[in-house]
């Protein structure tokens, strides 16, 4: 279930990409991929056993006992610190653009 | 006409990412995962580390793969925020910065109150930094919190400004000491950023945890202040 | 009616309310007309995000998201629509 939500996230954002034009907006849609791509990552390492367990584990019992895969956990992690940044810069640049054409519409700036 | 191209666009990424999902022997279904075949198995079982003692390997495999075996994937990471935080300066910092006038009078049991709750998350942070090979959390979410716990100070007063040269100055000197620290481990063993002593971790972690807090309080800061008129 | 209650598979169902409400949560964020609601609905995603990682047994990455997605994200774009605001009411 959450593997098919998280490819229409993916949907959702990449048609909000596409359609929008105002800037907030557009930065609003590169969220929801981003939310959606990590959920997907995530999805990839599950196992759906009773016994799989979250991976925090001491080094005794690693030989007997089944975790989940720990490496798309680690990217995605990465992943979410490196997306304040994308958003941040994003952000900053809708600020000096509404300095300069005083709105946030696309359309709007390509008139003056 | 537009918006009909996009949403057919879009639909049919997303049926061919399900498409390709389905019978395909190289991509499992979902929850039946054999990553034990692969080289989180070697994670797991702490073989790509080398025969390591049990003090070595942290109990969070997560963080040990973000620090210790995947580490220099972290310092990229790092450089990452690191220029983003640059990046935002670029844009919007000014010469002679003051606080952006919000008409917003916070009340007594308002400012009272965010700075009671400023030394729990502050406190929070630091303890999830410190405990992030036994625990759930990390560097990255202990550094984050440090750097909330700055935010909420900058809405219980409207003209509070934090010393943001402070938090520039141990941005830049955690994230020369993450080379630092890997040159130490080519010096002794052979390899960058080489785990051959526990403290090598906890050092690592802090400096993460510092480098990240300082990186979001300056955009922070850079988005609540304007040019002095 | 414990047994009654292990045999139903809570997560299972769970895991169904956590997806559908992460689809229309997602479809309100890019319909809202205010960008304000938007935000705020880009918030609640990204905590309900939260829960779908906790269910996939992925406690570090939840409380990433918890405090980087849902918290600080949000605070940027809260503060990029302030700043606008203030600068129409300066302009009228």
């Amino acid at each position: 279930m959450l593997l098919y939500a998280s490819v229409l996230l993916i949907v959702i954002g990449l048609y909000g990409l596409l359609t929008n034009r105002n800037v907030i907006k557009i930065i609003l849609s590169l969220n929801v991929l981003e939310i959606g791509l990590n959920i997907f990552i995530i999805t990839v390492g599950f196992l759906d056993l009773e016994e799989a367990i979250a991976p925090i584990i001491t080094l005794q019992q690693r030989a007997s006992v089944i975790v989940v895969d720990p490496l798309p956990q680690a990217l995605v992690l990465t992943a979410i610190v490196i997306g304040v940044g994308t958003t941040a810069i994003g952000l900053s640049l809708a600020k000096k653009m509404y300095d300069k054409y005083h709105t946030f519409n696309l359309d709007e700036m390509g008139e003056e | 006409m537009k918006k009909i191209l996009a949403f057919i666009f879009a639909i049919t990424l997303g049926v061919m990412i399900i498409l390709s999902l389905s019978n395909n022997e190289l991509f499992t279904d979902f929850g039946d995962t054999n990553h034990y075949d692969g080289i989180s198995s070697g994670y797991i079982t702490s073989e790509v580390g080398g025969d390591e003692e049990p003090a070595l390997v942290p109990v969070n495999i997560v963080t040990g793969i973000l620090v210790d075996y995947r580490g220099f994937d972290t310092l990229g990471e790092v450089t990452v925020l690191f220029v983003s935080s640059i990046g935002v300066a670029l844009l919007l910092g000014v010469a002679s910065p003051k606080r952006i006038n919000l008409n917003f009078k916070p009340n007594f049991m308002l400012s009272v109150g965010s700075r009671a709750l400023f030394g729990v998350m502050f406190l929070t942070g630091i303890y999830i930094v410190l405990h992030a090979k036994t625990s759930p959390g990390g560097s990255f979410p202990g550094g984050a919190m440090i750097a909330s716990s700055i935010l909420i100070l900058y809405l219980s007063n409207d003209t509070f400004r934090t010393d943001v040269s402070k938090f520039k100055l141990g941005k830049s000197l955690a994230a020369s000491g993450f080379v630092l620290v890997g040159l130490i481990g080519l010096l002794f063993t052979g390899e960058f950023l080489a785990n051959f002593h526990p403290f090598i971790m906890d050092t690592i972690l802090v400096l993460i945890a510092i480098d990240v807090a300082g990186g979001i309080v300056g955009i922070i800061d850079n988005f609540l202040t304007e040019e002095r008129v | 009616m414990s047994e009654f209650l292990a045999s139903l598979e809570f997560i299972n169902y769970i895991e169904m309310v956590v997806s559908v409400l992460l689809v229309v949560l997602a479809i309100f964020t890019l319909t809202m007309k205010s960008l304000i609601k938007s935000v705020l609905f880009l918030s609640s995603l990204s905590m309900l995000s939260v829960v779908s990682f906790v269910l996939l047994k992925a406690p570090d990455v939840a409380i990433t998201e918890a405090v980087i997605g849902s918290g600080l994200v949000t605070t940027l774009f809260v503060f990029t629509l302030l700043y606008v605001h203030q600068k129409e009411r300066d302009v009228s």
